[in-house]
């Protein structure tokens, strides 16, 4: 890795222009916003594009494999621990730029139009410029502070915009849930960051890596690191048992849902994995560990997406379920397809999540698809668009999704013949769920009311082209990462190997896989993709079928629609015996203890005022007395008195 | 016992009885007038320690302008023995008592620090006012500019605080 | 006065201011007149000033002097307000006696 620190490079400007762009948004849309009205969804949107157009410019200019790194500032000293205000730019960096702000601007783009009756307008993108900045913050850092910073702030974001139609009630819930559970992640976090600074004595991605490095591999030491730092990537990621949070989500107005909780926030924790790639490689308990929690999630989100009837709510348990399916790459060391498919599933559930937005919009606000079907006949953009996305995510060659997951897949198998089987299970799953979500929508006829049907109409031009072109992407951008048996160059892989060069030294290749087995895992995946979707179809298209009410539900199918009711455990595992346990010291502690000693001490304090005030009888002769009579006993003092 | 050590004792001698007389005297008008010798005595110390251009500050600023504006005030107050307020004895025995034990434990407390009888090997020329005026306009001289403002301020302050009040 | 402060020990000056100092204080607990007080404080700094200016020939060291002269221009201040101060109060009570000024208390 050859680190090259030139303050006066070409990539200087736009680097530091990235994240100040979406900033100075935020700034004039904060202070101005008002005033200007829609105005403001256009100024966020350039800003974001400006900050696209850097990112290109830094992907064609920084040189193959290189790195630099951009110092703003020493930031602090703090005996030897030295902390710089600095970016880092190297391929896996550029990656997630590019994701962040490419979509980012689409996304914002379509806000326009999706948000264009709210009175919150100009406040919405405010947000999310704000929001982007601290996402390029996140991923720009050259150390786990900076990164802190940026987790934090996306934490911040992602709470005020689920929150953002804070007049009611539930959704400020869902928010404090969202926080509050993104801040035990980020305890884990700071807990890692800690022991980096207890045992490395920094906290710069490269010298953190020397520093575990001379620990040697299974060292306790990166395992706890690395344990923590996982904790916190459960969180912001929302992994088992920290991903209840992220479905409530969706309380939020659904681009943010598209940004922040399917494209780039969630996908933080699989960065931040990847980005400390040698630490994990370092540690193998910690892979095992996060193989296998990913594994669970992924199973265990799609299991609960089959029953959900809510179009946002399967859309985000699938999201959860393709981030276990992230995590698991991850655990396995395939830190590049992990990386892959957060690049493609960036872009295939943006499209996704604006596409069930564009449903919503043009439903008048309704989310349940026990109320929709037969839309493909009147919105027919948002129609192809969903059905390329849905492709996408199930799997089906040549779309995007296929590649990643592929890639996934082969290693799983090469890895583990059960994982490998737990995780086919589960992309079978998501095939079967997806395109129940896509017959409920948009196939056989409308089941809503008569007033609603009336009022359905196609997106503006201002949403629908940014789907248009997250379609076309879901289509092409799987070619960036074509398996061994249909090309020689694996152009992401190659893009990012000077990034995981290191790792790969640490962790034993696996072999090259034969490509009659590869043929076989492929068909295998695609056959399995396919058997879903044709009993998808049986049971919603030639059958009609449509999911029952809730009251309705029994058995095993009634506990899956109520989530496990893991959200019933975790009030009265950990919510309720807390709230008791705060009001037991509400009582006791606060209001006898502490009450007790605060007023006694201010009694106290007054009644000796009332004592002493009767020394102050005003008598100018008594006071200097008393000064040359105290002189006299201190000076005794001092020379009396050993001290 | 050289000539300057007698002028040394007479002047100390002086300078206590004077003082004394400052604190005793019945008559206000008469304590004005002790410690303006007493002053003049001090002077006279600063001239045996090659101070001339201090000695001379002294008895203008002290001597000229102070003690003045003590016995101008003292007159303009109309303050004699008659009408000046006595303490009881018993608080007159407690203070020079205390005084006393001042001095006993401020004697206790530097002796340990006291040098030992020291003579100096030769006289000291910082006194002169060449001397002086050298380190009050080369190193001190914004003291010396805000000394300036100090007393354009108590001026100020003075004539406001003396002034009759017109409202009442 | 060649040989002024050969013949003089240090340690004299010391006593000498210390006792004058001593009487200033004396003088303070001791009157209850305003005015002498004020002349008594007088006292005092002019003790310190001698020793100040002492220690300052002694030591061959011009800095002792400078600050004597800034306290002669503080003392001079302080005596200006302060007697404008009891000028004032004279005229409210009609006396400069410290014992009858107890109104400041609480």
């Amino acid at each position: 890795m050859t680190e090259t620190v030139i303050q006066t490079s070409n990539l200087f400007t736009p680097t530091i222009l990235i994240p100040l762009l979406p900033l100075l948004g935020f700034i004039i849309n904060g202070l101005f916003g008002k005033k200007l009205g829609h105005a403001s969804g256009w100024i966020a949107t350039t800003m974001l594009l400006a900050s696209f157009a850097c990112s290109l410019f830094l992907f064609f200019h920084l040189p193959a494999g290189g790195s630099e790194t951009v110092v703003l500032s020493n930031w602090f000293y703090f005996k030897d621990i030295f902390i710089p205000f600095a970016f880092l730019i190297d391929p896996l960096t550029i990656t997630m730029l590019l994701v962040v702000t490419g979509i980012g601007s689409l996304i914002h783009l379509y806000s326009i139009g999706y948000m264009h009756d709210d009175e919150g307008f100009s406040r919405f993108f405010t947000y999310l410029n704000l929001f982007v900045f601290f996402m390029l913050i996140l991923v720009m850092g050259n150390n786990y502070l900076m990164m802190f910073i940026g987790w934090e702030g996306v934490g911040l974001c992602s709470y005020l915009l689920i929150g953002f139609w804070f007049k009611n009630q539930a959704y400020n819930d869902a928010a404090k849930k969202a926080f509050i559970m993104n801040r035990i992640g980020d305890l884990g976090f700071l807990v890692g960051m800690f022991m980096m600074l207890f045992h490395f004595k920094t906290l710069n991605y490269d010298q953190v890596a020397i520093g575990a490095l001379n620990l040697g591999i299974g060292n306790i030491t990166i395992v706890g690191i690395t344990l923590a730092l996982f904790i916190g990537a459960m969180g912001k990621s929302a992994q088992l048992p920290l991903y209840t949070w992220l479905p409530d989500a969706m309380a939020g107005p659904t681009p943010v849902s598209a940004l922040i909780h399917a494209a780039t926030m969630v996908t933080a924790g699989i960065y931040m994995i990847a980005r400390s790639n040698i630490l994990y490689s370092l540690a193998p308990h910690t892979l095992d560990v996060i193989l296998i929690v990913g594994t669970a999630t992924t199973i265990f989100a799609a299991i609960i997406g089959l029953l959900q009837n809510d179009i946002k709510k399967v859309l985000a348990y699938s999201t959860v379920s393709q981030l276990g399916l992230m995590f698991a790459a991850l655990g396995m060391g395939a830190f590049e397809s992990g990386m892959f498919h957060v690049v493609t599933h960036a872009f295939f559930k943006a499209l996704l999540f604006l596409g069930a937005g564009s449903v919503i919009h043009a439903l008048s606000g309704e989310q349940d698809m026990r109320r929709m079907g037969g839309l493909g006949k009147y919105i027919k953009i948002t129609f192809a668009t969903f059905l390329i996305g849905t492709v996408a995510i199930s799997g089906i060659p040549p779309f995007a999704g296929f590649f990643s997951k592929d890639e996934i897949l082969a290693t799983a198998f090469e890895h583990n013949k059960i994982i490998w089987g737990l995780l086919s299970f589960s992309s079978m799953l998501t095939a079967f769920y997806m395109f129940r979500l896509l017959y409920l929508t948009f196939s056989t006829s409308f089941r809503g009311t008569d007033e609603v049907k009336h009022h359905i109409h196609e997106s503006p031009m201002v949403m629908t082209l940014p789907l248009m072109i997250l379609a076309v992407c879901s289509i092409v951008v799987g070619f960036i990462g074509l398996p061994p048996v249909l090309s020689h160059t694996h152009s992401f892989k190659n893009y990012l190997s000077s990034v995981f060069a290191q790792s790969k030294t640490i962790m034993p290749a696996g072999h090259e896989m034969s490509h009659s087995m590869e043929w076989i895992l492929i068909g295998t995946a695609v056959g399995l993709a396919l058997l879903s979707i044709a009993f998808a179809h049986n049971k919603y298209v030639m059958q009609k079928q449509t999911p029952v009410e809730d009251e309705q539900l029994s058995g095993l199918s009634k506990v899956v629609a109520n989530k496990f009711y893991v959200d019933e455990i975790y009030n009265a595992v950990f919510v309720k015996p807390i709230m008791l346990l705060s009001d037991l010291f509400l009582v006791i502690i606060d209001k006898l203890i502490i009450d007790l000693l605060v007023h006694a001490v201010a009694f106290i304090t007054s009644q000796v005022g009332r004592l002493l005030r009767l020394f102050q009888s005003g008598h100018l002769g008594f006071y200097m007395f008393a000064m040359v009579i105290s002189m006299i006993i201190l000076l005794a003092v001092q020379i009396f008195v050993v001290i | 016992m050289g000539i300057s050590q007698i002028i040394f004792y007479m002047l100390a001698a002086f300078t206590l009885l004077s003082a004394l007389f400052v604190v005793f005297s019945k008559n206000p008008i008469y304590s004005v007038l002790w410690l303006i010798l007493c002053f003049f005595s001090i002077a006279g110390h600063f001239v045996m320690l090659n101070a001339q251009f201090l000695a001379v500050v002294h008895i203008i600023v002290y001597s000229g302008a102070i003690m003045v504006l003590f016995l101008f005030t003292v007159m303009l107050l109309n303050l004699n023995s008659e009408t000046e307020p006595h303490k009881p004895t018993l608080l007159k025995f407690a203070a020079v008592l205390s005084g006393g034990a001042l001095f006993l434990i401020i004697i206790a407390a530097v002796r340990s620090t006291m040098p030992a009888p020291y003579v100096a090997p030769q006289l000291s020329e910082v006194g002169y006012v060449k001397n002086i005026g050298m380190k009050l306009y080369r190193d001190y001289t914004l003291p010396f500019e805000v000394a300036s403002i100090l007393f354009l301020s108590a001026m100020i302050g003075s004539v406001v605080l003396a002034k009759k009040e017109r409202f009442n | 006065m060649e040989n002024s402060i050969q013949s003089v020990p240090q340690n004299w000056y010391l006593l000498l201011s210390t006792f004058m100092f001593c009487i200033g204080v004396m003088g303070v607990l001791l009157r209850r007149n305003a005015i002498i007080i004020l002349m008594c404080i007088e006292l005092m700094l002019n003790a310190v000033n001698l020793l100040l200016v002492s220690y300052s020939s002694y030591a061959g060291n011009a800095e002792g002097q400078v600050f004597v002269f800034f306290i002669m221009v503080v003392a001079a201040a302080e005596v200006a307000v302060g007697l404008a101060l009891l000028v004032s109060i004279y005229r409210n009570v009609a006396s400069t006696d410290i014992d009858i000024l107890n109104r400041m208390k609480w």
